[in-house]
This record gives structure tokens, C-alpha cells and sequence, in this order.
């Protein structure tokens, strides 16, 4: 039962992200109208649409006019994530966090402590030039360029619709997080991953430390990706602030002194 | 993708740069060469026939380690010099789709024991005969000969078709022999014997390059015959503006194309649009009749029209209180306005009832004056016609009257040779044979008939529908040659050239192809062969025959090259030696017989058909069918023959295989013959795979030239009885043969002197309708006979008088829409063979409701809306299509039948032509909602 | 921190920026060079109603919203390393080929109008606008005569009876077969104005490989100059592009003077 406790908020993830993943792949193969697309852009309840408002600022950059539609789905995803969720998509929603997470696993179970960042050392403000250059790339070419390599939505859309040699872009994602660089691609290159750091910054559900019942043990620190967000444990009780926080909620499971919880950071107004 | 792509616009570019600048390769010099190439080692080419239509294109087959590895269209074969339609041009392929039956089936339960309700397992030949003897046996002594039956086939080949017919009326004295044929052909027989007296075209497909208007009445030849279609549009192309081609349908099709004129008429009004130019002939332009001709070779006759419609009487325990609804026409009907017309001649009028009672006498008929013929066609003005016959809606009257007086002036038009085709459009209708007595009638009337490019011509549907099927005599009342069960000198002669004693043969009609279904529901059949054919998914109203053949006690034999419908439904299916793989002969609509020989071995253990009919002929000794037999409807029953066979030389203890199959003129024809070097025969000497035969032992074969003997022995039917053909070896030597073949040469135009010898024999010196049969008639007026003494009409046809009554179902507010159905090019009939082509099949992959776009959009469909077609029987759902090759006329549909997912059969009517039991698959009414 | 070290300091943290600043612009190109290569695409049939080929590719937010809505299956999203702009949807006739629905799913639900109703649409009389599957521009069939059976006298014309828009799209060009000299040769030809490039022919061609092709339009279209006109067509006029007329040239242009002023030539065999 306890193991069951705490994994609690990662099973749930895994819940949230296979029945994402499965409602998406239903409405293909059984013609559900759930909802129906991909992570791209999806119709839900065959009424309205959501888009990923990082591909359509690319297809804006590369030149498009963005259709009234994805206008729509693509601010109803903003408000989503930037009102509430925070960057919960990375963690809650996104197929290549499996992928990433095991590797991770992976690595603790074997104990590696190689490539910690001492054959490569990439800063994780990284992913942010590269969110930038992706702007600038779809202008140049006129494309929007991340869709041409993102192995976010090789996955997603392979597992719907069919893989092709993608499935050795998501290989090569895991080899690199497993041998190369710990939490090398959700940590510090994805620039999908930055765009949802960045809209994320102000949401309201965030993860609180109270600093009382810390015992300092560190435990959170070993599983989060994103280790430089949990500066305040043990210093002083307060809400993880930094956009980058996936709101994964893996720190709170682990946690035994419940001194990590989901909160709703209260308004100032 | 792309690469190939890529490289096809580069290559494709090259070819059409070489071609441009005349760089072809010269086909002679590859010709000479090829011999040598090393790949083609090895490689045998022989003549042979294409597999699928009545065309009869011949085909050079090739095998290699007793392979066909490749066909191509004959190029010295007078009907397709060379070319094929798509079937043709997989008929090396049909022979190796992956689901061909190879071994024998049998429906058994857990222990291995037969189970009408068991699941098929393969057994030995051995175990499958034992099991149709059993079962043949049990059907023969509960309910005699008559307990028997066999669907018999227009594909059988014309050896196969002779064994099983002498087989059946000869050894089991049964007549419940009736071929798919009898669906297709059966009308423009009756057409045929009772105008001519003797059945099949006068003309040959030559006419179609010497006629200058080419009417299809009812047949869609650009799909049908697509190699004749090819002929016809060259004519077209030879003269445009001379050529007519006028196209009269129910609904546009492919042969509208090339059309000058495209009439577009309510489903059966055909015999209302023949009586308008039979009436404009005598009533406007009576010079125009050829009086030499008709008074010299011609007499006017009529019959009854209270004749019903080939179905069951509406009190049969199995109907269903819908299907009554229609049924109930069979005892009788309440005249529609238009028959209060059409039939006032007789005294009726519109709400009159009339009882059917010439239901059992539908074919007699009485010579009459012309004065009352003329009489007859009085109502059917141009406006009355018109008003009935026009078939679409959206079509303004005049223009379509102004159709119809073209059509009949390109008859009517002394410089013009016409020559007139059809198939399904007139057989399948319940006045079949009366619409094809017609169209001889306006032929006959201007002397437009037995002439080169002039003429009514009755195309096929099937390879051998004319050469085994009409010709052979594998129906029900026929014997080979034209004679018939009930005619007692043509018994005779048959016992004699069977060398079987005298009474032998039944000479009671036995059940035709829908009779015999109906029989099997009723219980009176209970034991039933399918050779060659499909029935139980091309039989109308496939419903109640479907069940009766699962769910009753009896026993079902299929014997196939694959699976299908009929192999479905049965307890036993026997794997069948397809055309390439058996010796076989075909006779095609221009009465060209075309022979072939073995080209491989069978697949698996399938067998040729003949070796399965004289296999469990030797099953049966004379004893076990030659006594007394009692037949139902017939006083006395059947003699017992055993005394007479006794003083002929036969012990009882003589297996029907003895007597029939393997006497001392059958071994006469021996084997190894000359005409077979090189080849091998299956029947006579088995073959490499040492297949366990019915007997348990292996197969070493019969050691005589069975085939050889059937044909020979055939033959001698016909010689000096107007159907002579050539000898066995002939036909190895020529492109094919037209009969009657006399002094070495075939026969182009019979009935005319020029080109007829048995024409010439008759004195005549221009033309000679010499058929001997129903050549003696009583006379009388339009309304009886008045006169029973029947006067002789040797050498003469006759121009009947028949009016236009209503079918026995159409649209109402139930039921709103015409149900048509018929085939597609690229498929044959139920497509057990197409169907497994893949190329074929990905082509037209399923049967779809054409449909009128105004007539969907009424009922709130699209194009590809899966819909329900229901008629009184059955249902079936399929999808819309409202363009492409079909267009309908508002209130039709069409559906194919080749489908058996759509199995359109379960849908219609199986109301017949009460004179050739031929079933109208052309006409019910259905309603049509969303699934 | 002494002097030197704050120099220092300041020269790594330049050589830094330096670094990060090539990085950042090599990996720019080589994700642009990427890019531009994987776009590249000649080939492929897109849906109904897509836009020009660049244009779709700007627009297409590869949601396969499209590929989920045929009822047919007929299209696929493109896969990682099938030489089509991956995540794009395509269809191969062969395999299946469009079944031109009258109320085309695939338009009506892209978000993005990448795939653009105007394309499939007619103005109808009563001033409303309606889909016309119709009006679809999806390639244009393009026959092998090589292979096409019917080019050899054989009665196939199974793509003329598959063609949605027969007679139309698809008619047969009657031909003597002077081989044989009695039976016609039924050819299939395409009218390009009309072909939807649906593929329905490509699927229904019966040789081992198809011999009718649909090819996208860029791909087949020829074009003639807009400086010649019919003579023997009325109207053609309206086939021409007016903007294209000839600008004045200039007058004495220096190649000209240069090719006068140039006698020597003339003399060269001298």
C-alpha cells in the first residue's frame, strides 16, 4: 500500500498520459469523436478544436496566416497551462516523459554516475536559444521547424498513426538521457518543453515546500528533473516559483515528511 | 514511392521520344528469335478457348513444367484475331488462386461420421463416393428418379454436358437434369423452336461488319461481350455516318456510348415498343413488308395470355404473407389500365380478372390470318407507346417518340441491313419467349432475316450455353440435337444411338433449374448435384433455397474448382479440374464449336467432371434403376427395361459405368491417339500424382479416349439431323467450326440457300426455315383456335402476334424502385473465379446500388451511403453509387450480382416466363432506407 | 581577483559567447539545412483542397484530424523516413484511392485550413457557396500508353468505368485496330481540366504495375505561351494571362551594337 502511496503521483501521470494517448488512438481506430488528432491538434468532443500554440507561433513565424481555429485552440492551451497547469503538459501529458523518465530510471537502478555533465556540459538555458532559433529557422525556411524534427510529436503521432523510423529519433532521445546527459532532453534541450516553462511561470497550482516538517533528506532532489527548481528545501517554506517546474508531483512522492504538496499559490490582490 | 514514380516519368518520356521518332523494335525479328532465347526453353503453346462469355475467343495457352505459364489472344482465331477482354487476360491466372479446392469435403461430426450439421473435413475420393451413393440410394428408393437432381451448367464443356446427360436420363432415368443455362438462355430457345423449329442463330458475328444499324435490345454488349463490342465499334468507326447503332435499355450503360440513339424504356414495355413498329409497318407503310417473303416462308400464329408467371401458387405452405402479396398474380390478376388496352382484343377490359388458367398450356399456340394479326397490333399508336414505354422521367415525350420513329424506319428501311442483338434484356422476363418471337416477327415481316448483316441474332452469356447446354440437351425436356423427353420417335432414336433398350429414357419433363429448387424446399428432391455452376447464389429468391438446402434432410453434393455459395450449403463438395486442366469443348452464340486439349495436370487431387459422373456410374449396376420406377404425374410409371437389356447382351449386375461409359465403342476410341501426342488425359491414363481414386487404389485411368468417345458418340446425333458436326480431330486442326458442318465445310448463314446446304436440300431456292419442330397447327382468330385441325407448315417460320401485359411486380408506394440486375465486365457471374483474381478484384471490388442522384437525394442519401435493398423476400445492404458507369432512370435501381456479400439474390423475384421457365432477374420492386 | 585574472575572466566569458554564439548559428543552419531538405517533396497527392504544396506545408499543423475523418482510410500521416514532409498527410491511390465524399470530411474538419474549403467549392446561383467535391485538384492521371492494355486492343477500360466523373474525366478514344481489321481499339483519355486526381483509376488498373498514374499537378502540367492563340478556337483568348505582354525592349542594346560592329567574323575563313 505505501509503495502504492508513494508512487501515488506517478502513477497517476501514467494514468493521465496512456488515457490521453489511448483516447487519441481510439477515435483513429474506432472512430471515437472523443477527441480526435493529436498533440498538435486535436477536435475535442467533435466541437472544438485545441492547437499547440508553440506550432502555431512557428507557423506564424514561417509565414502563415493562423485560421481562426487553431487562434481558439491555441489560446484555450495557453490559458490552460499558463492560468493553472503550469508546465504540467511536460509531466502529465507528454508521451516522450516515459521515454525520458525510464531512462532516468534506468540510470538509478545501474547506479551510473557518468554523464552527469563531465563529457558534456550544456547549459539548461539551452532549450530557450533553441526555442528561439526555432522561431528563426521556420522563418527562414518557411516551415514550421521544430514539427520536422520533434521527437515529441514523431512519438505521439507514430504511436496513432503509424511510427515509421521514428521510433530511432526516440531511441536516440533515451540513449541520450541514459549514457549521455541525466535528464538531457526534457531538462535542457526541448524547446517545446522551454515554451511551457516560460507560459507556465505564473500558474496557479504549484508545488509548495513547508520547510518545518523538512528533515533535509535530499530524496526530492535525487528524482527531480529539474533540480535547480527546489532551491528553497530546507531553506524556507514557499511555493517552487520557476516555470520549469513540470508540477510532476515526484518530489511529493517521495517525500516521507510531507514537506512537499500541490497548492494553489493564493492571489495578491 | 516517389523513385518509382520519378523513374516512370523519365522512362514513359524516353518511350514516347522513341516512339515519336519511329524507333520501334521490329516485332518480326524478335519473333524469329525467340525460340532460341534460352528462357523460353522448354515452352508449349497450344489453341485453346477462353474460359468466361459466349464470345468463344480462342486463346494460345502455354505450359512449362506443366505450368501454364502465360496465354495469349489467338491471332488466327476468327472472332478476336488475337485480342481478349480483361478475363481473358487472366485466364492463366484463374487456374492458381490460393483457395482452389483440392481435396474432397464432407460435413462430419466429432467421430467422423457424416453430419448434415457438421463442419467439413477433407476425406478421400473413395470416402465422398461412398457417402453420394449412400445418399443417391436413399433418394432413389423413397421417392424414385424423380428424387434425384443435377444442377447442370452453359460452362459445362460439351463432353462433360453429354456423360452427365446420358448419365441421367439414360442410366437413372431421371429428367431433373437443368442447367444454369435455363437462367440465360432458356427464352430465346423457346423463341427459337417455336418460331423457327429449331433452335440457335441463323447468323454468325460476321453480320455485325455488314450491317448498317446494329439495335441492342436489352443487352449491354460493352460490358457483355466486350471483344464483339470491340467489333461493333470498328463497324461504327468503317462509316460513321452510315453506321447506326441504337441502344434501347432501361437505364444508360456503357453501350450508350457509342450510340447514335440511346431509348431509354420502362422495364418490360420492349414488347410494346415491337408491336408499335410492327403496327407502324402494317398500318402506315404496308409496302414496306416483304409479301414474297412472308407469304412464301412465313405464317401467323398467336397464343394465350392467361398463362401466368412461372411461380408457385400463392397457397404454397412456404410463402410468406408478403411474398403472397405478388405470388397471388400466378392464379390470377385484375387488369391495370394498360392491359384493359392492350387486351381488349380478347374482350377484357381495365379492372377485369383474369384467371390464369393456360398456366400448364403457356406454350400453345395457333396459326392466324394476317388480317388478325394486324388486328392485334391496332392499340399500339406511337402515342400509346410512347406514354408507356418512356423510362425516364426527366425525358421529354416528343423527343422520345421521335426516337421511336427512327428506330422503326431503320427497320423499316428497305437499303438498310439490320441486325438485331440481345441477351438478358429479353431472356430473363417473364414474356421472354414472346419478346423474342417478336423481334423475328418485325425481322420476318420485312423479310430482314437469314441474310448476311440482316437479322435477329440471340448472343449468349455463357461459353458454352449454345454447345453443351442447348445443343447437348442438358435441360430438363431436351435431348441432344433438338429432340425432346416427350417426343416418343426422339426417345427412340436416342435408345438407339445409346444402345439402351426402349423405355428406358422418362418420358415425363422433369423439373427445371428453379423447379428443382423448389422441389428441394418441397421435399421431393432430396438429393442434389451442382456441377459447374453456382445456383444457390444465382437462383432467384435465394432465401427459401439457401435454407431448404441447410436445414432439411437431404444431401448436397457441389462439385467446384473453388469455394463458393453453393459449395457453402452443401455436405459434400467435390475439388473439380478446371479448363486447362482436362480435355474439353466449347460451343459459342455463333454456333462455333471450339475444341482444346489437356494442358496440365490438375491441382491437388481435384478431378475432371466426367471422371466424377462415370466414377459413381460405376456405382450403380441396371439392376438398381432399370426396373419399374414410379414417377409422379406419370401413369404406369417407367417400364422395367431389365428383360430388353437381358436379350441386348447385358447382365442386371452391369454397373450404368458398363453399359453407358465403357462398352465396346468406347474402347474403340483408344488411347494414346495421335491427336493427343504429346499431351496427356487425365481420364484415360491418370497422371504423375497418383491421386487414391474411388475405389481406394490408385488412379491408372480408363485406358481409352473417353473424351474422343462422348464427342463421336454425340455426333452421331446431329448428323443428317441439321446439327452435323465434324469430327473429333477436326477441331484440333481449325480455329473452330460453325455447324451444321456438311462436306467439310461449316455453315455461315443457315435457313438461306445460298449458304445452308440443308436450306438448299429443301428445293428452295432462297430460303428455308426447315426446322422440324411444332411444325403443325391448328387455326383460328386472335381470341382461340376455331379450327383443331392442324395444317403443315414444313420449311416456314412464323410471325406471332403477342401483346404487352404487365410483369407481375412493380413499384408501388411500398416498394417504389425497378430492381435490375446483371453482371460487370470485369467479373464473371458470381465470381467464384474473378473474384480471386486480385487485379480483378481490386478493380470492382463489390457490388453497389446505382442509383438515380435525384432519386438519393429524395431519400436524404449520398454517394457511398450504406443502405439496405428490401423487396417482399429479402434484403441486402450494400453502398450507393449515384455516378459513374451506371446512370438510372429515376425509380430504377441496378445491382450486380457477382457479389456474394451482396447477394442480390436473396432479393428477387423468382416469378419466370411461364413458357421458358427463364426467371426475370431484370424486374422487381424493392424499397431502399439506410443501415 | 586580481587584474590578469579579471582579464582572463572577461577573455573566457567572450571565448565563451563566442562559442555558444557558433553553436547557436551552426546548428541554425544545419536544423535549416535539415529542414529545407525534408520539405522537399515532389511526388506526393495530397487531400482534397489542399493549398498550393508550400503553402500546405506552412499550414498543415499535422494533426491528422484529416487522415481520422475519411471514412475510406485513404489517407496516412507521412511516417519518419518516407521521403514525404513527415507528419503531412498523403494518399496512395494504388493503395486506396480517394473516394471523393460529397461532404469531404477532410476539408470541413482541418483546423487549419491547410486543406481550404474555397478549393472544393462552387458559387451557386442563389449566391450561396457548396462544396463540389468535384472541383478537387488532387493530381492529374497520366497514362503509360506503353502498358495500358486497351493501347494494346485489349477490352479493358477498366480506369474509364472506375473514374467517378466517366465520360468526363476519363473518355475513350475510339481507334480501327488495323491488326486485326475489324475490331476498334477503346482507348482511355484523360481531360486534365476535369481530372480530380481522385486515383480511382490508378486503384482499379488491372497490369501488375498500374499504368494510369496520378501525379501531382506541378508535375504534369505543360503550359503553353500566353502569346499564341488558337486561331481555329473561338474564345481561346480567354485561356491567355494578359499581365505577361511583351515590355518594350530597349533600343540599341550593346550586344546588338557589339554584334554589328563585329565584321571580322565574317571573315574568319579567310
Amino acid at each position: 500500500m505505501s509503495k502504492i502511496y508513494n508512487n501515488r503521483f506517478l502513477i497517476s501521470r501514467r494514468i493521465v498520459q496512456l488515457l490521453i494517448l489511448g483516447l487519441f488512438i481510439a477515435s483513429n481506430y474506432y472512430g471515437f469523436k472523443f477527441i480526435r488528432g493529436n498533440l498538435s491538434a486535436a477536435k475535442l468532443f467533435d466541437i472544438v478544436y485545441l492547437a499547440d500554440p508553440y506550432a502555431a507561433l512557428q507557423m506564424l513565424s514561417a509565414g502563415m496566416l493562423i485560421s481562426v481555429d487553431i487562434i481558439i485552440g491555441s489560446l484555450i492551451v495557453l490559458l490552460f497551462y499558463g492560468l493553472f497547469a503550469g508546465r504540467a503538459f511536460c509531466s502529465w501529458v507528454c508521451p516522450m516523459n516515459i521515454v525520458t523518465d525510464t531512462a532516468s530510471w534506468v540510470r538509478r537502478k545501474l547506479n551510473f554516475k557518468i554523464a552527469s555533465g563531465q563529457y558534456l556540459r550544456v547549459n539548461r538555458k539551452a532549450r530557450y536559444w533553441i526555442l528561439g532559433l526555432s522561431f528563426i529557422v521556420s522563418a527562414i525556411v518557411g516551415v514550421a521547424a521544430f514539427e520536422f524534427v520533434s521527437p515529441i510529436s514523431m512519438l505521439h503521432r507514430g504511436l496513432i498513426y503509424g511510427l515509421g523510423t521514428g521510433w530511432l529519433i526516440v531511441l536516440m532521445v533515451f540513449i541520450f538521457d541514459l549514457l549521455v546527459l541525466k535528464h538531457g532532453w526534457c531538462g535542457f534541450l526541448c524547446p517545446l518543453g522551454a515554451f511551457y516553462s516560460l507560459i507556465g511561470k505564473y500558474s496557479l497550482l504549484r508545488i509548495e515546500h513547508l520547510k518545518d516538517k523538512c528533515t533535509d533528506c535530499n530524496d526530492c532532489k535525487l528524482v527531480c528533473p529539474e533540480i535547480q527548481v527546489l532551491d528553497i528545501i530546507g531553506k524556507k517554506s514557499g511555493y517552487i516559483s520557476y516555470g520549469e517546474c513540470t508540477n510532476c508531483g515526484r518530489c511529493i512522492d517521495v517525500c516521507e515528511d510531507k514537506a512537499l504538496k500541490y497548492s494553489f499559490k493564493k492571489l495578491k490582490l | 514511392m516517389s523513385e518509382s514514380r520519378r523513374s516512370f516519368i523519365k522512362k514513359s518520356a524516353l518511350a514516347s521520344a522513341a516512339t515519336a521518332i519511329g524507333m520501334s523494335l521490329p516485332a518480326s525479328a524478335l519473333a524469329s528469335d525467340i525460340k532460341s532465347i534460352e528462357k523460353f526453353e522448354g515452352w508449349r503453346w497450344d489453341k485453346s478457348v477462353c474460359r468466361f462469355c459466349g464470345t468463344g475467343c480462342g486463346i494460345m495457352v502455354a505450359t512449362k513444367n506443366d505450368k501454364i505459364v502465360a496465354v495469349k489472344g489467338d491471332p488466327a482465331a476468327p472472332v478476336n484475331r488475337g485480342l481478349n477482354c480483361i478475363k481473358g487476360y487472366f485466364n492463366a491466372k484463374i487456374m492458381y488462386g490460393e483457395d482452389r479446392l483440392k481435396q474432397p469435403l464432407l460435413r462430419v461430426d466429432e467421430n467422423g461420421d457424416f453430419s448434415k450439421t457438421g463442419s467439413f473435413k477433407p476425406v478421400s475420393w473413395q470416402r465422398a463416393f461412398d457417402e453420394m451413393e449412400k445418399h443417391m440410394r436413399k433418394s432413389l428408393k423413397e421417392l424414385g428418379p424423380t428424387g434425384i437432381a443435377v444442377f447442370g451448367s452453359g460452362q459445362y464443356t460439351i463432353m462433360e454436358g453429354y456423360a452427365m446427360a446420358k448419365l441421367m436420363k439414360a442410366g437413372f432415368r431421371s429428367n431433373n437434369l437443368d442447367p444454369n443455362a435455363r437462367h440465360c438462355m432458356a427464352s430465346a430457345v423457346a423463341g427459337f423452336i417455336q418460331t423457327f423449329g429449331i433452335d440457335e442463330p441463323s447468323g454468325n458475328y460476321d453480320d455485325i461488319e455488314i450491317a448498317d444499324t446494329i439495335v441492342l435490345w436489352g443487352a449491354n454488349m460493352a460490358e457483355m461481350h466486350p471483344i464483339l463490342w470491340s467489333r461493333i465499334s470498328d463497324r461504327k468507326l468503317s462509316n460513321i455516318d452510315k453506321v447506326k447503332i441504337i441502344n434501347l435499355t432501361t437505364f444508360t450503360n456503357r453501350s450508350t456510348d457509342l450510340s447514335d440513339i440511346e431509348i431509354i424504356f420502362k422495364p418490360h414495355t420492349d414488347l410494346a415498343i415491337m408491336n408499335y413498329i410492327a403496327r407502324k409497318i402494317c398500318y402506315e407503310v404496308e409496302d414496306a413488308i416483304d409479301w414474297d417473303f412472308v407469304n412464301e416462308h412465313t405464317v401467323f400464329a398467336t397464343g394465350p395470355v392467361d398463362i401466368g408467371y412461372g411461380m408457385r401458387t400463392p397457397d404454397h405452405p412456404k410463402f410468406t404473407d408478403k411474398e403472397r402479396e405478388t405470388v397471388k398474380a400466378e392464379a390470377s390478376k385484375v387488369l391495370s389500365k394498360t392491359e384493359g388496352v392492350t387486351l381488349a382484343y380478347l374482350g377484357h377490359k381495365e379492372g377485369d380478372t383474369l384467371e390464369m388458367k393456360n398456366r400448364g398450356s403457356a406454350g400453345k399456340h395457333w396459326k392466324i390470318t394476317y388480317e388478325e394479326f394486324k388486328k392485334g397490333l391496332e392499340p399500339y399508336t406511337l402515342d400509346f407507346v410512347a406514354e408507356l414505354a418512356k423510362g425516364d422521367s426527366e425525358e421529354d415525350i416528343d423527343t422520345f417518340k421521335v426516337k421511336l420513329e427512327i428506330l422503326a424506319s431503320n427497320y423499316i428501311n428497305k437499303s438498310r441491313k439490320v441486325t438485331s442483338f440481345w441477351t438478358m434484356g429479353f431472356n430473363q422476363h417473364t414474356r421472354g419467349t414472346w419478346v423474342n418471337e417478336q423481334i423475328y416477327m418485325i425481322h420476318l415481316l420485312l423479310g430482314k432475316q437469314a441474310q448476311p448483316g440482316n437479322g435477329a441474332f440471340s448472343l449468349t452469356g455463357q461459353p458454352s450455353a449454345c454447345g453443351t447446354a442447348r445443343e447437348v440437351g442438358t435441360f430438363s425436356h431436351r435431348l441432344p440435337a433438338d429432340m425432346v423427353v416427350a417426343n416418343p420417335k426422339h426417345r427412340k432414336r436416342s435408345e438407339e444411338l445409346w444402345n439402351i433398350p426402349q423405355g428406358t429414357i422418362n418420358p415425363k419433363v422433369g423439373s427445371h433449374i428453379t423447379k428443382i429448387m423448389r422441389d428441394i424446399e418441397d421435399g421431393t428432391v432430396t438429393f442434389a448435384w451442382v456441377n459447374v455452376c453456382n445456383p444457390f447464389m444465382g437462383t432467384a429468391n435465394a432465401n427459401h433455397w439457401i435454407k431448404a438446402a441447410r436445414n432439411m434432410d437431404n444431401f448436397m453434393v457441389t462439385s467446384d474448382g473453388y469455394p463458393g455459395v453453393s459449395a457453402k450449403v452443401s455436405d459434400l463438395i467435390l475439388p473439380s479440374a478446371m479448363i486447362y486442366e482436362k480435355w474439353g469443348a466449347f460451343g459459342n452464340a455463333e454456333r462455333r464449336t471450339q475444341h482444346w486439349r489437356q494442358q496440365v495436370t490438375p491441382v491437388g487431387d481435384a478431378m475432371p467432371d466426367t471422371w466424377q459422373y462415370l466414377e459413381i456410374a460405376k456405382r450403380f449396376t441396371i439392376r438398381d434403376v432399370w426396373g419399374e420406377q414410379n414417377i409422379p404425374g406419370l401413369e404406369g410409371g417407367l417400364p422395367d427395361v431389365l428383360p430388353e437389356a437381358r436379350e441386348m447382351g447385358f447382365s442386371p449386375d452391369d454397373s450404368l459405368f458398363d453399359v453407358l461409359f465403357a462398352n465396346e465403342k468406347a474402347k474403340s476410341h483408344t488411347w494414346p491417339d495421335e491427336v493427343g501426342n504429346g499431351f496427356q488425359n487425365t481420364e484415360a491414363e491418370g497422371d504423375k500424382r497418383t491421386v487414391m481414386g474411388s475405389d481406394g487404389k490408385e488412379w491408372k485411368g480408363y485406358g481409352f479416349f473417353v473424351q474422343k468417345y462422348l464427342w463421336e458418340e454425340y455426333r452421331e446425333f446431329g448428323l443428317g439431323h441439321m446439327h452435323d458436326l465434324a469430327p473429333f480431330d477436326r477441331y484440333h486442326e481449325a480455329r473452330g467450326l460453325k455447324w451444321p458442318y456438311v462436306d467439310g465445310k461449316e455453315t455461315q448463314w443457315r435457313f438461306n440457300s445460298k449458304y445452308d446446304p440443308y436450306a438448299a436440300a429443301t428445293g428452295n431456292t432462297d430460303y428455308a426455315f426447315y426446322g422440324p419442330a411444332l411444325k403443325a397447327l391448328p387455326s383460328g382468330t386472335l381470341t382461340g383456335i376455331d379450327n383443331k385441325e392442324k395444317t403443315g407448315l414444313k420449311n416456314k417460320a412464323k410471325i406471332f402476334f403477342r401483346p404487352y401485359m404487365d410483369p407481375p411486380e412493380m413499384p408501388d408506394k411500398e416498394y417504389p424502385y425497378w430492381l435490375c440486375t446483371g453482371r460487370v465486365l470485369e467479373h464473371w457471374h458470381t465470381g467464384t473465379m474473378t473474384m480471386r483474381v486480385p487485379e480483378l478484384y481490386r478493380a470492382v471490388p463489390q457490388a453497389l446500388c446505382y442509383m438515380n442522384p435525384k432519386d438519393a437525394q429524395k431519400q436524404g442519401f449520398k454517394h457511398g451511403d450504406y443502405v439496405w435493398i428490401e423487396s417482399r423476400r429479402g434484403r441486402v445492404k450494400t453502398h450507393i453509387d449515384v455516378r459513374g458507369r451506371n446512370s438510372m432512370p429515376q425509380g430504377s435501381i441496378f445491382v450486380p450480382f457477382f457479389d456474394e456479400k451482396v447477394l442480390i439474390n436473396k432479393v428477387c423475384l423468382d416469378a419466370t416466363c411461364p413458357i421458358s421457365k427463364e426467371t426475370d432477374f431484370k424486374k422487381c420492386s424493392v424499397k431502399i432506407y439506410l443501415v | 581577483m586580481g587584474a590578469s585574472e579579471h582579464k582572463y575572466n572577461r577573455r573566457e566569458t567572450l571565448r565563451k559567447m563566442l562559442g555558444s554564439g557558433g553553436l547557436f548559428a551552426i546548428g541554425g543552419m544545419a536544423w535549416a539545412g535539415y529542414v529545407d531538405e525534408a520539405k522537399k517533396v515532389d511526388l506526393v497527392l495530397r487531400p482534397p483542397g489542399a493549398l498550393d504544396e508550400l503553402d500546405f506545408q506552412k499550414a498543415c499543423i499535422k494533426c491528422g484530424i484529416c487522415v481520422e475523418v475519411c471514412p475510406y482510410d485513404t489517407l496516412s500521416l507521412a511516417e519518419s523516413g518516407s521521403s514525404i514532409p513527415i507528419g503531412t498527410p498523403y494518399f496512395k491511390p494504388r493503395d486506396i484511392p480517394c473516394y471523393m465524399c460529397t461532404d469531404i470530411p477532410c476539408v470541413v474538419d482541418c483546423p487549419t485550413d491547410a486543406l481550404d474549403e474555397s478549393l472544393v467549392s462552387i458559387a451557386k446561383e442563389n449566391g450561396t457557396v457548396a462544396l463540389d467535391i468535384n472541383k478537387s485538384k488532387m493530381g492529374i492521371a497520366v497514362l503509360n500508353t506503353e502498358t495500358c492494355l486497351a493501347f494494346w486492343g485489349i477490352r479493358c477500360d477498366a480506369c474509364y468505368r472506375a473514374c467517378p466523373l466517366i465520360d468526363e474525366a476519363i473518355t475513350l478514344d475510339l481507334t480501327r485496330n488495323e491488326r486485326t481489321g475489324k475490331h476498334a481499339m477503346l482507348k482511355p483519355k484523360i481531360n486534365n481540366e476535369v481530372c480530380t486526381g481522385c486515383g480511382m483509376c490508378e486503384h482499379a488498373c488491372i497490369t501488375e504495375e498500374t499504368s494510369i498514374y496520378v501525379l501531382p499537378i506541378a508535375e504534369v502540367k505543360g503550359k503553353v505561351h500566353d502569346q499564341y492563340i488558337k486561331g481555329w478556337e473561338e474564345g481561346d483568348e480567354a485561356r491567355i494571362d494578359t499581365t505577361n505582354v511583351y515590355k518594350d525592349t530597349k533600343t540599341n542594346e550593346q550586344s546588338t551594337l557589339d554584334y554589328l560592329n563585329d565584321t571580322e567574323s565574317l571573315f574568319e575563313d579567310e
